[in-house]
């Protein structure tokens, strides 16, 4: 699974100081560019790749310039993420500073919170009831 | 009013008052402490740490505690600290220092518990875990680009000489 991100160097810190992921490649691709991916903790089979918006034959500057407008403007919800217990799960990473966007709150389809990256992509916490 | 009667009215009312008194954010207060003892885990798993001071100051008992530890992580403190160890284990492993230095350094008094528990939990004993991380070094070191994928490195002209 891939994560546009702004910038690798916070998103590494992002996503394994604050959400406690774990690092599982980490080699470097061309100057200041990092083939980056992360995975749960519980769910090692998970890959996460960080991928950098940077120009090249995949994307024109212009379009680099339209995604970086679109990451950080919280478009993109790249998955869901589900928890044992989401009222633990929030105050933790609450308190390590993750910005939430929705509180635990009662849907139809589950306990749902929704948090923000430090790019922006925001996700969705949810516990099934 | 029978005294079964009046056990059963007891008990709804008790349970009512619960209901009524946290309908927003259950049990607040009680997810804080369990939140602060798993963070309490995370933070010294590395040295001898005992269930007294996992709990903390919560205001229930130590049984209570476990159960809603258990209930909220699916492990009781002990489970998860065993867990947290082998996890920190693993990832100690990656950069590739010794087993002796792992076990001490992840808070195992003897190599044989921590080589038990390892085996038990990932399927491998640490040693050869770490073989295996240590060729992942020289692979990663040696051809990095073998660990992205084929059409990336295309687009990116990286392959190209």
């Amino acid at each position: 699974m891939c994560v546009y991100v702004l910038n690798q160097e916070s998103a590494a810190d992002f996503y394994t100081n604050k959400l406690g992921f774990n690092v599982k490649i980490d080699v470097p691709m061309g100057p200041d560019t990092r083939w980056l991916t992360v995975t749960p903790p519980e769910q090692s089979d998970l890959e996460i790749t960080l991928f950098p918006l940077i120009a090249g034959k995949m994307f024109t500057e212009e379009k680099i310039k339209m995604l970086k407008e679109l990451v950080s403007s919280g478009t993109f919800g790249p998955c869901v993420f589900s928890c044992n217990d989401i009222y633990a799960t929030y105050e933790e990473l609450k308190g390590k500073g993750v910005e939430f966007i929705k509180p635990p709150t009662k849907e139809f389809f589950a306990l749902e919170a929704l948090f923000k990256d430090d790019s922006g992509n925001f996700f969705s916490l949810q516990q099934r009831t | 009013m029978t005294e079964i009667h009046r056990k059963l009215v007891l008990g709804l009312l008790v349970n009512f008052t619960l209901d009524m008194v946290t309908p927003a954010y259950p049990r607040e207060y009680l997810y804080q402490r369990i939140v602060q003892s798993k963070l309490f885990i995370d933070d010294n798993y590395a040295r001898k740490i005992t269930i007294d001071e996992i709990s903390g100051e919560a205001f229930f008992s130590k049984f209570h505690f476990i159960r809603l530890f258990k209930q909220t992580y699916q492990k009781t403190p002990h489970q998860y600290l065993a867990f947290v160890r082998i996890e920190k284990a693993m990832q100690l492993m990656r950069t590739g220092i010794t087993v002796a230095e792992v076990c001490s350094a992840v808070g195992f008094d003897t190599l044989s518990a921590f080589g038990n528990l390892f085996k038990r939990t990932v399927g491998i004993t640490p040693s050869a875990y770490l073989k295996q991380q240590r060729l992942q070094i020289i692979q990663l070191k040696e051809a990095p680009l073998n660990f992205v994928p084929g059409c990336i490195v295309y687009q990116y002209g990286l392959g190209e000489k």
